[in-house]
Parts: C-alpha cells; structure tokens; sequence
C-alpha cells in the first residue's frame, strides 16, 4: 500500500515538475515578448530632415519639427517631435532637444532675453544651451546635425534623458 | 414566501456558500467598534465597484490608441449621451477614492489596528495605497492630453536617472524609444487589466483577513497588546460585549457609504469631467504641465529639492517610505493601541498632513515656475511710470521686453521666481544693480551679453525708482561713511 502511495507521490511530483519546464518555455517568449521595447542593436535613432536651410537664418533659433524616424500609423500626433534649431552661423549649428534637462517639460526659447525657460520648475538656459538657472543638472540635450543639399539633418528618435543622451552630448554643460 | 424559501434552500443546497455569508454577515464584532470611525474601508471598497463599473461603461467608446484616445474623450463629453457624467463620475470617483484610502489608512494606523495579529492586514494595506495611486496616475495617462504627455516625460525623466539600467528602464516605461502610441497602450494594460487585477485580488485577501481575525477593537489607554494574550482578551471581548455586524454595526458603513456616494455624483454633475486639456501634440510648446490634486505634493517637491541631492532623494526616498509602511508592525507589533498613549505616532501624521498641505498647495501656486506671459501680458503698474523721466520709463520697456517679468513681481503681479522688486532700489545700490543684472548670481542668469550699455543704464535708472515714497535707496556704506544697516531707512527730518 505504501509503495502505491509513494508511486503516486512521485508521479504527482512528476506533474509539478513537468508544469514547471512547461511554465519556463512559456516564459521565454513572453519575457522577450514583454522586453521587445528594449532598444535592439541597430538603435531606435535615424537621420531625419528639418527643412532647408534658408528656414534657420544666422544669429536666430527657431522651432523645428520632425516625424519620430521609428513611428506607428497609431502614433497620431505623438510622431510630430518638436526641436530648437540655433543657427551660429552659415554651416554651424546647434540643435536642442525640447525637453528640460531636468525633467523633460518642453522649453520656450525668449529671443529678446536670449534664454530658454521651462514651465515647470523654472529651469534657465542661455542661448547656447549651457544651463544658466534653476533645478537643471546639465545644459539641453542636443541632437547631432549635418548639412547635405542644402537641408539641415538631425540624429533623432528617442526621448532624451540623462540615461538615455550620454553626459558627453552636454551642451556646454555648466558654464 | 415559502416558494422564495425553498428556492434559496434548492440553491444553498448546491452552492454550499450560505454557511460562509452567514458567517460572514453575522459574526460578532466589539460593540465599540461599530463606530463612524471605522467606515473608510468599507466606502473606499464602495468607490472600487463604482469605478469598475464606470470604469467598464467608459471603455465602450474610449479608443485606447495615440491617434484618437483624445477624439474619442471629446466624442464622450460632446457627442455620446451622458458620456460626460461618466467620465465626470469616474473621475471624481478616483479623487474620493484615494482621499478615502488615506483616511483609512491614518485611522488605522490612530487605531493601532495594525498591530497583532493584523499585521499582514496592513502590508496588504499598503499595496492597495500604492496600486490605488497607480490608477491614479495611469488614469491621469489614459487621459492622453498635453499635462498626460508631459507627465509621461516627467515620469521617463526621473526614470532615467537610475544609474546603470535607467536606459532600458525608460524604453520599458514609454514601449519604445520615445512618448508614442505603444506608451498610451501598455498604460492602458495597466489601468485596464494589470492594477485592477492586483486591485481587486489584494482586496478579497484583505477583507477575508478582516474577517477571519475580526474588526480591531475600540483602542483603550492602557489595555496593551501582547502576543501571548491577545486573542483570547480578543474573544472574551466579543463574546461578552459584541454584536452582530448585520445589521447592527453595517448600518453605519451602508449609510456613510450612500453620502459618500451622493458626494461623488452631486461633484460629478456641478463640476463636470476633468480635461481632457490640450490634445496631446508635442508641437504645441505653449503648455503648462501640471499632474492632478494627488500629485501636486511631487511636483513641488521635484521643484523645491536642491540639484544636489534630487537624483539620490526621488530614487530613493519611495524605497524607504515604502519601507517603512511595510515593517511598521514588525519593529511595533505590540503595546498601546490608543493614540492617547502614542504621541510620536499622533506627531508622524500631524507631520505628514501638514507637510503634504503645504506642498500641494505650494504645488497649485508653483511659484518656481516663471509666468511664460507676463512680460507681454502685465502692464507696468502706472504708479512706477508716472513723473519718470524718458529713460526711466525706457527702462521700464527693457524690464519688460527682457522678460525680467517673468520671474520677478511688480506690484503684485508677475513671476514669483526671483524677488518682487517694488522696493528694490532700497535692497542694492546702483552698482549692485548693475553686477546683478549683468553677472545673475543666486538663481538668476546672468544678462550681460544680451544687454547694450545703453540698456544697462536704462534698465538700472528704472529700478533705482523702485521705492516707497520717503524711502531712500540703497547707498553703499563705504562712501557714506554710514554703516550699512542705515541704508533704506526712511529719511529723517
């Protein structure tokens, strides 16, 4: 009688186990599945337009948009990524991420006091980036640029952050 | 009647659950306790049903999609019959819920009822807090407007501040590089599917604790709880002076839970749904994020710490305050029960209200932020213009084209950033003036290259006006001999 209870015993250890390894091949697909988000090795960024030059005139920053490079028919307005263009001078610029070094809320740029400011926590910034005020620990973000035809090119398609822009890219940082 | 009776037996016969309800409906709970103090719980639960039930009404027709969540919440205000009051109960329903949550919460922590042997009453407790916050701010997403965007950069910028994974941590967050449709789709998964779940989960084990180890005691000073004889004293008390919950403590839950209700539907139908605000286009620069009510405290305090410390406090500080809640009845498991023997327990919460209260209400005022329109939108108060000279008053045009306004108030009005500057003239001297404007210091940018020397003079004659009539500016105590202290005291005659 024993040997029967222990037989089944060990079969019903047998069932627990056997859901185990069925829940662990289960799990592999959904974990991937789940970390899909995660960025793959060719990068979520991608050279993309801002319009021809003759739209950023020398000494000026102006507000640029570009569609999100890695975007969704679903996406709707959220592709529309906006962007300060400062044009140093005819081949030099400078292109801004929108979003406060701080915590991300969209800056304004005040052309006659030269300064970007956040509507946030009040984070200041001068006209080059460099952080001039408030909560910010670093200057902008700023997206790499190059001139080809006559257009303005930018490097862009993620959320900038202070994990996800290395400290490198800093803007001036602290002046 | 007797038709009616041999239904319930046929069903009972075969359920096998009438024992349980009986139990459940009838066992005894400390006469005392039957008390309006010990109500929250029961309308909290109350206000889980009405947003289940709202909130499974509202996904009929909100399309849970980047491209349209916030046309379909228009459609739901505007175009679907009662759609707005739906979504105007659903969401002062959350506001009701999570300020009745906190009640709860602090009642039973007056009460010491977290104490043996309900321990795990309260963990489970404080998950529900932290899942009840997490519809909150999952609901506020759902809303898909300008303040759900931003917000969502917030939350991926505080994110991104976790050293060593903070990258990754982001893309999870946002499902994918950056704020797009996937991330309004997996806060959907959470608000729909994955909170309400551990919600309603957590709760059954919660209210199934409630009964198998019964309702805590009135607290009485001096009547201590020990480990070792805590159930029995429990027992005896119900035996020899409890009641039945039905109907006679329930009563009480039943009829405060209907007002709270009623408040919820009275707020619902006078103030109407909230938002949704702006549609959610990053383009659209001209906006001023801002969480809802139950977050406001956050916002001031990512506003108020140093930049030294931030990254560290907001990592960090959730983990310990989490913590704290968790271990709290294991390092005070035993003794008082009564807040009249507890002060340092009456002190922690007089502490955390008037702390929350400061800082939400410093949260609705934000006087960090500069006012992004003042320098367009507030005139110069005339008595600042009046009898100045021309390059007084061409002072006053620099002062407000530069934006100074923005962060500095005149006469009442402008940002609070920086000082008001009504009677600045009696604070620094000319030359102090100057170096201020040109060189910033404390929390102000420094303007000297975007000044001309012609605009400095202006700008500084402007402010030398800055005083109550009879004041005398500010002199430097150097030349006047005068020590300084003199300096802005009314003239004497």
């Amino acid at each position: 009688m024993s040997e029967h209870v222990s037989r089944r015993t060990a079969l019903a250890k047998l069932g627990v186990l056997l859901n185990a390894a069925v829940a662990a091949i289960l799990a592999v697909p959904v974990i991937g599945y789940l970390l899909s988000a995660i960025e793959r090795k060719r990068g979520y960024t991608a050279w993309v337009g801002l319009g021809p030059l003759s739209q950023f005139p020398q000494g000026q920053t102006r507000l640029a948009s570009f569609k999100n490079p890695l975007r969704r028919p679903w996406d709707g307005q959220t592709a529309d990524i906006p962007c300060w263009v400062r044009c140093v001078d005819s081949q030099n610029f400078q292109v801004f991420a929108i979003n406060c070094a701080h915590l991300g809320c969209p800056v304004r740029w005040f052309p006659q006091s030269q300064l970007f400011m956040c509507p946030c926590h009040g984070g200041i910034y001068y006209a080059d980036g460099s952080r001039a005020a408030g909560p910010p620990p670093r200057g902008l973000f700023q997206y790499p640029y190059k001139v080809e035809k006559d257009q303005l090119l930018i490097k862009a398609g993620e959320l900038p952050t202070l994990a996800t822009y290395p400290a490198t890219q800093s803007a001036g940082g602290n002046s | 009647m007797n038709r009616l009776k041999a239904v319930g037996d046929w069903l009972d016969q075969r359920l096998q659950i009438g024992p349980a309800i009986r139990d459940a409906m009838f066992h005894r709970v400390p006469a005392a306790s039957a008390s309006w103090w010990y109500v929250f719980g029961s309308s909290a639960f109350l206000l889980l049903m009405l947003q289940v039930v709202t909130g499974i009404c509202l996904a009929l027709v909100y399309v849970p999609s980047g491209a349209q969540a916030w046309n379909s919440l228009q459609t739901l205000n505007h175009a679907i019959a009662l759609g707005w009051y739906l979504r105007a109960v659903h969401g002062w329903g959350s506001n009701f819920m999570v300020a009745l949550v906190f009640l709860h919460m602090t009642q039973v922590f007056l009460f010491g009822a977290y104490k043996y042997p309900r321990e795990f009453n309260w963990i489970t407790g404080v998950f529900l807090l932290i899942f009840t916050l997490g519809m909150a701010f999952t609901g506020q997403v759902l809303r898909f407007d300008q303040d759900a965007y931003w917000g969502l950069g917030i939350g991926a910028s505080i994110t991104g501040r976790i050293p060593l994974i903070g990258a990754p941590l982001v893309h999870l967050l946002l499902g994918g590089p950056i704020i797009a449709g996937d991330t309004l789709s997996r806060f959907f998964d959470l608000h729909v599917f994955i909170i309400p779940a551990l919600l309603l989960g957590l709760v059954g084990i919660h209210l199934l604790m409630v009964l198998k180890l019964g309702i805590n005691e009135w607290p009485m000073p001096g009547r201590v709880v020990r480990r070792e004889t805590y159930l029995k004293q429990y027992d005896e008390l119900v035996h020899k002076d409890g009641i039945p919950f039905v109907p006679d403590a329930i009563w009480k839950d039943m009829v405060f839970g209907a007002v709270v209700l009623l408040a919820v539907l009275a707020c619902a139908a006078i103030f109407g749904p909230f938002g949704p605000s702006g549609q959610p286009d990053p383009t659209i620069i001209q906006t001023l994020p801002r969480p809802d009510f139950f977050f406001l405290w956050i916002f001031s305090l990512l506003a108020l710490l140093p930049p030294g410390i931030e990254t560290p406090v907001i990592l960090i500080a959730p983990v310990i305050v989490i913590g704290l809640l968790v271990l709290l009845p294991f390092f005070s498991g035993e003794g008082e029960k009564s807040w009249r023997r507890r002060p340092v327990s009456v002190m922690s919460v007089l502490l955390i209200a008037v702390s929350l209260g400061i800082l939400t209400q410093l949260g609705d005022v934000a006087p960090w932020s500069p006012v992004m329109n003042a320098w367009s939108a507030l005139p110069v108060p005339m008595q600042y213009l009046k009898g100045r000279s021309a390059l007084e008053r061409q002072g006053a045009i620099v002062f407000q084209d530069k934006q100074c306004r923005n962060c500095h108030a005149l006469g009442g009005s402008g940002g609070q950033r920086g000082p008001a500057l009504d009677s600045v003239a009696t604070r620094l001297t000319p030359d102090q003036l100057i170096r201020q404007v040109l060189q910033g210091g404390g929390n102000m940018p420094a303007y000297g290259k975007n000044l001309n020397p012609a605009e400095v003079t202006a700008l500084v004659s402007f402010l030398e006006t800055l005083h109550r009539p009879g004041q005398r500016p500010a002199r430097d105590a150097a030349e006047s001999g005068l020590p300084a202290i003199d300096s802005g005291q009314p003239a004497e005659h």
